[in-house]
């Protein structure tokens, strides 16, 4: 009987910035000394702007939010080498990465909020999937789409090491393969999906082992190395552009709560989160900034007047917003032409919120009824706009 | 012998005794070991269970799918799905194989599984972590679908559900968790599937409700000039028809109230099981208060979009002036 080794795999990890912030040249981006600097200032901006959210939702002023705590480098570095025009496909947990792509902080917000205004996309941002692990398929549909079209461009998708349990993430990294979508599959391994540790998602080694049986690269970077994840995500993306697609497993720590609903106390040690603050993204780059001479304290002091300043005026205007909300516009969108039985549910629903006159148009009546618009009930009873309430989440812990 | 328990600490203890009096109920899902799951209903379960309660991957199409292979050959699967929203990733689990099973075996295997999930709205909740599929699950042959309204019903409609040899769906209100306080009876305690519950006499008109829902309407009737009677209907399907007709014949109006999108929702059902059994006795049409045909909004507007009280109230009175 013949017995031979068929396959046969390895998976490389990249690290550039250590964790005493030493560089290692040979691994790390070509960057221009301002892009340097304004990396540094986004991990900082996103790592307050999450410290805000977080103090918003237990002030009962907005809520259920899920910080990007501690993953700033893998989402800055990373969303960084994409292009503009390139598309985003996100997670929920991707503020660094919404924000270094130039999306306002109100928007965050107003979706944490629960406005579906803080979903409306801008440039080419899809808005954040709830579900674990459904949205690696759009982006393979937009690499495909590329692919088809003969476009030098690539999709980003962003997921978690949870994730990498659902059939759909590896459905994604399978078609894409198959089809030379260009697709970039960022897992950020955090370490946990809610409770649940990654050694209970899988037996496997890495998460980057998984492209092997579709057929694609995968590669483990330190995820909280900023230059690494940014050389190996313009690298992804550079192969991708080529429909090759590429899965990058950064390793990372989500230091915050899963999200404001969680607490970490239940499930983890004081001792694993303190072994991983030693490794903080931005302490380590903060650190090499300096070494290099391109920060000193007065430098760092501005950018962080800017930062809460610019946050200041954002939260502002997120709150703003949020008292003009139009609860009627819960029917608008749901078609792109709303359909006469729900426009007529829209009219009933204005009726009843409206100008108190109450009409008997309401729900029931036959045909010629509705059509005649129905007739006043009389009751007139006056129906003030009832306010959103700011009452605290009832669940204790939903998430 | 009673306890003051709420909704989520009766589904507990439900899930304790059925776990200590049958070692082949296994309880497992996303979160539910070590934390406890993330509404707490199963808190310190696998401290005292600890060969019956397990953290599952993050993957519904597999805690589904492995829910039919443990169920089919000897084990009591009891899966929780962390948000129902979060069902649709192992449906095709439940419509392809967990429901039919049963009928396309000719009786040979079965899948005993109990699905719980937190349902609805009402707590502020993310995005997608408010629906309520109910009327999806009740189009599938072969799953029933149980909506507990109260602690003293979960902890019934629970067990039953439990030793129940077909795959129950089991939904919990979010909003009701930690709702109220209510007796609870200890020890066993089961509530028959597929029976409503008149929970209130009345002479006027009949208003079926179920789970959160059946709070609204309780409320809503106080207030109401009309003498209503109240059915919970506990199981949605099968669905206890009797109970309503009987209810509808005496009263000759209906109200049927719901949180999930009118068209193709559960009312739909109902008003043609009257059309069908005791059109006569009407006096009205029957009357739909029901969420609006639009993706429940995130929380900003979910108010707007719940049937309340007040909406409820209004359907009475349409009811009774027709
Ligand atoms: C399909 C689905 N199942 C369950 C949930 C509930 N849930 C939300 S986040 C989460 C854990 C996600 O973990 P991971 O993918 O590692 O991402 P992380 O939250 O750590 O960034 C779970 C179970 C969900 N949103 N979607």
């Amino acid at each position: 009987m013949v017995r031979d080794q068929v396959a046969d795999f390895s998976v490389e990890y990249v690290q550039a910035l250590d964790e005493e912030g030493d560089l290692d040249a040979a691994q790390a981006p070509d960057v221009d000394d301002d892009q340097l600097v304004e990396m540094y200032r986004l991990m900082r901006l996103s790592r307050r702007a999450d410290e805000r959210a977080i103090a918003l939702q237990r002030r009962g002023e907005s809520g259920t939010y899920a910080p990007a705590i501690g993953q700033e480098a893998a989402q800055v570095g990373s969303a960084i080498a994409m292009t503009p025009d390139e598309w985003m496909v996100p997670s929920f947990r991707e503020s660094a990465a919404f924000l270094t792509r130039g999306a306002p902080f109100h928007r965050l917000l107003w979706y944490a909020m629960g406005m579906e205004e803080g979903a409306e996309v801008a440039d080419a941002n899809f808005p954040p999937a709830i579900p674990v692990g459904t949205q690696p398929l759009h982006a393979a549909g937009i690499g495909w789409g590329h692919e088809i079209a003969g476009e030098r461009k690539a999709a980003l998708t962003y997921f978690g090491d949870g994730a990498t349990s659902e059939g759909d993430v590896y459905e994604a990294m399978n078609v894409s393969g198959a089809l030379d979508a260009h697709a970039v599959f960022f897992c950020q391994n955090n370490q946990w999906a809610i409770s649940t540790p990654r050694e209970t998602q899988t037996r496997a080694e890495t998460l980057a082992q998984k492209a092997v049986a579709a057929g694609i690269e995968g590669v483990q970077v330190d995820g909280n190395d900023v230059l690494g994840v940014l050389s190996v995500a313009r690298d992804a993306l550079e192969s991708a552009r080529e429909g090759d697609p590429v899965f990058v497993e950064a390793l990372t720590f989500r230091r915050s709560m899963h999200t404001t609903s969680d607490d970490p106390s239940v499930y983890r040690t004081e001792e694993q989160e303190s072994e991983w603050e030693t490794r903080d993204p931005i302490v380590r780059f903060e650190a090499y900034l300096r070494n290099e001479g391109l920060l000193d304290d007065d430098r760092v002091d501005r950018i962080t007047d800017e930062i809460e300043e610019l946050l200041a005026d954002e939260i502002d205007r997120a709150k703003a917003g949020r008292e003009q909300v139009v609860p009627a516009e819960m029917f608008d969108h749901v078609f792109a032409e709303t359909p006469p039985e729900l426009q007529r549910q829209r009219e009933t629903f204005e009726r009843e919120q409206g100008d108190g006159e109450v009409a008997s148009a309401e729900e029931g009546m036959s045909g010629e009824e509705r059509a005649a618009g129905g007739e006043v009930s009389g009751r007139g009873d006056v129906r003030e706009e009832r306010e959103t309430s700011e009452d605290e989440e009832v669940s204790g812990r939903g998430e | 012998m009673a306890n003051e328990l709420r909704l989520v600490e009766a589904i507990r203890q439900a899930l304790r005794e059925e776990m200590a009096r049958d070692e082949s109920v296994v309880v497992y899902g996303e979160d539910v070991g070590v934390s406890g799951g993330v509404f707490r209903a199963t808190q310190e379960l696998q401290d005292e269970f600890p060969e019956q309660v397990y953290d599952a991957p993050l993957a519904e199409a597999a805690i589904l799918g492995m829910g039919v292979g443990l169920g089919a050959t000897g084990f009591t699967p009891v899966p929780e799905i962390q948000f129902a929203s979060f069902a649709y990733q192992g449906f095709h689990q439940l419509v392809q194989h967990a429901s039919r099973m049963r009928s396309r075996t000719r009786g040979t295997l079965g899948v005993p599984m109990t699905v719980r999930m937190p349902y609805g709205g009402g707590i502020r909740a993310l995005e997608l972590h408010s629906e309520s599929f109910e009327a999806g699950f009740a189009h599938v042959p072969g799953l029933k679908t149980v909506v507990p309204s109260n602690p003293s019903d979960a902890k019934g409609l629970l067990t039953a559900a439990i030793r129940d040899p077909d795959p129950v769906m089991f939904l919990e209100s979010t909003s009701r968790y930690r709702a109220a306080r209510e007796s609870v009876p200890e020890g066993e305690h089961t509530v028959p599937l597929g029976e409503a519950e008149v929970v209130r006499e009345g002479a006027d008109v009949t208003v079926v409700a179920w789970g959160a829902m059946l709070h609204e309407a309780m409320s809503a009737v106080e207030d109401a000039e009309a003498d209503a009677e109240v059915v919970d209907l506990r199981t949605i399907s099968p669905m206890d028809s009797a109970t309503i007709l009987e209810s509808v014949r005496k009263t000759g109006r209906c109200v049927v109230v719901h949180e999930a999108p009118r068209t193709g929702g559960l009312a739909a059902e109902i008003t043609a099981r009257i059309n069908d059994d005791a059109l006569y006795h009407l006096e009205a049409p029957v009357e739909r208060v029901t969420g609006y045909d639009v993706p429940f909004p995130m929380f900003a507007r979910e108010e707007a979009y719940r049937p309340d009280e007040e909406r409820i109230r209004r359907g009475i009175e349409r009811a009774l002036s027709a």
